[in-house]
């Protein structure tokens, strides 16, 4: 790859031809704050937060969207740029019912983020208090457009991503709003619910309602795994607190999904935890199943095994392996089969 | 699938067969609609008018079980205008001049009179795979589950190799498989015929290989047994015990009433779940195991992916690691396995398997590697038989003649049965039913009909039908809808309430044991 060099806050970097100026700041470690920019959605040039100034170029040039040329002087953070910057983000606070104390976004939040590095405790502007009623028709997904910022970046998402073509911008002016297809509550929209939405979303307009109230952003840890639905693999973390999932996001920059899931991988982990899971072995008794130790079921299973493989032959038993399990527990019973056992009359649900 | 879901993106030509990927796999789904976006011609060939032929340049409805006739006479057109790869052809593959043969009976007129499609469509089919730079086939279940499952993936690699198709990034032939890791429970040889990496469990070289490695006396050598004949083992008496880990079978095989006669006269019944389910009902003992979040190890995915899976909650109650469970009967048997974490088995199955000898855990903690990796220096395989490298020297043709399905519609039973999943759902239910808002959404099973048949049979949409068949009857709500043909029905087998596996046929394809889910004869009556 081609490098160029040039010159950010006065130190001398090189970065990836053809890059933009935010991102070779970032291949840099210098930070410029975005919030409609996402590695995935890419440049958008719509919130301007990441404003810096070029020598030899008038006014203030958007860096998710100018390419970083070889010689160039760059400044990121001058008393000009951080007061527009300031400007930006008290007018987003004034326009909109941003009040992190209970939204589920506080940690997480790109807007919040940004206020915080700016030092803004409030707008200087006078709050216009928007009244949009929050659409919770989805059974997955929480709306609540008085929190947007008008990012674009879920309607990318919709569209250019995971291609299900729902949102879009609707209205004018004020009224400007993310809608569902002709302005239908997301419920009865043509939503897949794949959430990519939600990923995407640097604020807390679009939520995960299974996890409303269920943990801060900082008390969960995520434990990153494979999905356990379709043969796609998808690459998702689990946000843990107290030995329960609360959330489920997708990995992104990796293969095989960067990031997207579908609506089983991003909403279907609550059977988990489900109070209907077997918690003990059963044993049929007087044809009843009745709850006994490990050692009990453990102990008749492999009795009554022995007993036919003696009566019957090995090839009398015969065992059905599991294309959910993992590839260890498969092989394990791959080898159970043939070496304990002694058959090959082993198989799986491949054929189902 | 011979090559990579990224690769998607870049393929001039799609062609989805047998496959409700918006479905059944959204993901690749995102990955084929961002090629149409990119200028990719999606080609979509289904019965159906599912949700992805919304992106299609083209949607060839064809009738159910004629995809032998329709891609042979295909062929039959490619081979005549010669647009075939003869390079490809000439050098890498074996039996060119019995595949021309074969397909030399396959007239456009004659396919015709089988699929359904007009001689131009078929001629327009051939036109544009044909003349196409690349193209790369996708199926599923569509092509597997009928009794000649096994040529119709046949068939369709014999039209990739035709086209010089396979072996090249974006191309090949790509199953896209239905479950986290059936891919994984062939690779580690969870099947009759093969040990981990398809080694030949009748190969006395490999038998003697893994007595070596398990430090065991002796291995069978007699033939296994697949599923179907399992039960009908079971009925003739001569199995007598199941270890069924993790199947709901009662939901999940065809004809119902046959696979619970087997489980109630089964001498010995022993059921590993995380829940209870219409199987295990039937259990003598009911084992709990913990569930993927509850355990460590790998999956591997449709593109041959070994991923790592991570325990991040503990298990409720007793439940355990499924390997824990099999190697606890194990040593009660007499034979302690030793085995303390997945990674020592893991490390136990790289040693064993030469196409996954290079993965470790370690290797995998970011991102997955693709098998075949041989050694720890391998970076994984993207595309299979690059260059023509076939594992056999040369790839092989295949032709097969089209065959009817096992139970085709007559006067008592007009209609075909097909059958499939819907995004809503997953499988027997147990578990999406058991995750709030899904039941919301997609609450009971909707047996699709065509607005002309529903006529026909004075019903409207949403009222109840009784579906019929030689083996079974059961109630359904109906969908009126034109995503079906005239003369065929589609039902799922997420609702134990109106399961299609009550009434869909276990005659099966004799070389891979796949029943025929995708076409069985009904009859539809009020109810």
């Amino acid at each position: 790859m081609e490098k160029i060099s040039l010159h950010i806050d006065g130190k001398p970097v090189q970065a990836v031809k053809g890059n933009s100026i935010l991102n070779a700041a970032r291949q840099n470690g210098i930070y410029i704050p975005t919030l409609c920019y996402h590695p995935k959605t890419g440049q958008a040039g719509k919130c301007r937060i990441c404003v810096v100034e070029v020598e030899h170029m008038p006014g203030l040039q958007v860096s998710c969207s100018l390419e970083a040329k070889d010689g160039m002087v760059i400044h990121t953070n001058t008393k000009r740029i951080a007061e527009t910057r300031k400007m930006i983000v008290e007018l987003y606070l004034s326009n909109g019912k941003h009040n992190c104390i209970s939204c589920e976004a506080n940690g997480v939040c790109e807007l919040q983020e940004v206020a915080y590095y700016l030092g803004i405790e409030k707008s200087g502007f006078p709050v216009v208090e928007k009244d949009m009623p929050v659409d919770t028709s989805s059974p997955m997904i929480i709306r609540d457009m008085n929190k947007c910022i008008q990012c674009y970046r879920c309607i990318t998402g919709c569209n250019d991503i995971t291609v299900n073509e729902v949102l879009d911008m609707g209205f004018r002016g004020s009224k400007m709003t993310v809608i569902c297809d002709t302005n239908k509550p997301m419920g009865k929209s043509s939503c897949a619910v794949c959430g990519e939405c939600v990923q995407l979303c640097p604020t807390g307009a679009l939520i995960e309602k299974k996890a409303v109230g269920k943990a801060r952003a900082w008390e969960t840890e995520k434990s990153r795994t494979t999905c356990p639905y379709c043969g796609v693999g998808c690459q998702i973390n689990l946000h843990v607190k107290e030995n329960e999932i609360i959330k489920v996001s997708g990995v992104e920059d990796v293969e095989p999904n960067y990031g997207a899931l579908c609506i089983k991988g991003r909403f279907g982990y609550d059977f988990v935890h489900s109070s209907d899971r077997l918690k003990s072995p059963l044993l049929r008794k007087n044809g009843k199943l009745e709850e006994v130790s490990w050692e009990e079921a453990l102990d008749f299973t492999a009795g009554k095994l022995l007993e036919i493989k003696k009566a019957h032959g090995p090839d009398a038993i015969v065992g059905i392996g599991c294309a959910r399990s993992t590839n260890e527990s498969n092989y394990v019973m791959m080898k159970f089969m043939r070496a304990v056992i002694g058959t090959n009359n082993v198989d799986h649900c491949a054929r189902t | 699938m011979t090559n990579s879901i990224r690769e998607i993106e870049n393929v001039p030509v799609i062609v989805v067969i047998g496959s409700n990927t918006s479905e059944s796999h959204p993901v690749i789904s995102y990955f084929m609609k961002r090629a149409v976006k990119k200028g990719s011609r999606l080609i979509v060939i289904d019965p159906r008018k599912i949700e992805l032929t919304r992106w299609a340049a083209r949607h060839f409805q064809h009738r159910v079980g004629s995809d032998i006739a329709l891609l042979n006479a295909v062929m039959h057109e490619i081979i005549k205008n010669e647009w075939y790869d003869r390079e490809f052809v000439d050098k890498y593959t074996d039996g060119f001049d019995q595949l021309k043969e074969t397909v030399s009976g396959y007239s456009p007129e004659y396919a015709s009179g089988i699929c359904g499609l007009t001689t131009d469509e078929i001629r327009e089919l051939a036109s544009i795979l044909g003349k196409a730079e690349k193209v790369a086939l996708f199926y599923t279940l569509g092509i597997t589950e009928h009794i000649t499952g096994t040529d119709n993936v046949r068939t369709c690699a014999n039209l990739q190799m035709l086209l010089g198709n396979v072996g090249i990034e974006s191309g090949g032939v790509n199953p896209l498989r239905g479950q986290n890791n059936v891919q994984g429970a062939c690779d580690m040889g969870v099947l009759p015929d093969v040990y981990t990496g398809y080694q030949k469990a009748a190969d006395p070289e490999i038998i003697k290989k893994f007595i070596e490695a398990w430090g065991v006396k002796s291995l069978p050598d007699s033939e296994g047994t697949k599923i179907p004949a399992m039960f009908d083992g079971i009925h003739c008496g001569d199995v007598k015990a199941l270890y069924l880990a993790g199947e709901n079978v009662v939901m999940s095989e065809p004809n119902q009433a046959h696979t619970i006669k087997a489980l109630e006269n089964v001498d010995l019944l022993i059921v590993q779940d995380i829940f209870m389910n219409e199987t295990t009902e039937y259990a003598d003992v009911v084992l709990p195991a913990a569930c993927y979040a509850e355990t460590e190890g790998t999956f591997t995915n449709t593109e041959r992916r070994i991923q790592r899976v991570r325990k991040a909650v503990e298990p409720p109650g007793m439940a355990k690691d499924d390997w824990w469970i099999t190697g606890e009967i194990a040593g009660r048997m007499g034979c302690d396995m030793g085995y303390g974490s997945a990674e020592q088995i893991w490390e136990e199955i790289r040693q064993l398997t030469p196409s996954v000898s290079g993965i470790t855990y370690e290797r995998i903690e970011h991102e997955g590697i693709q098998w075949p990796c041989p050694d720890i220096e391998h970076t994984g395989t993207k595309y299979l038989y690059k260059n023509g490298s076939f594992p056999k020297g040369r790839a092989r043709f295949y032709p097969a003649e089209w065959k009817p399905a096992a139970e085709c519609p007559d006067e008592e039973y007009p209609f075909v049965l097909t059958t499939g999943r819907r995004l809503w759902q997953y499988h027997t239910g147990t578990q999406t039913r058991r995750c709030a808002g899904f039941d919301e959404i997609h609450p009971e099973e909707l047996m699709e009909i065509n607005p002309e048949d529903a006529g026909k049979l004075d019903v409207k949409d949403r009222d109840y039908v009784m579906a019929v068949s030689r083996r079974g009857k059961v109630k359904v709500r109906v969908w009126v809808t034109d995503r079906v043909p005239s003369g065929v029905c589609f039902m799922t087998f997420h609702f134990h309430e109106a399961c299609a596996n009550v009434i869909t046929n276990n005659a099966f394809d004799p070389v891979a044991g796949t029943a025929e889910y995708k076409a069985c004869a009904i009859r539809l009556e009020k109810a």
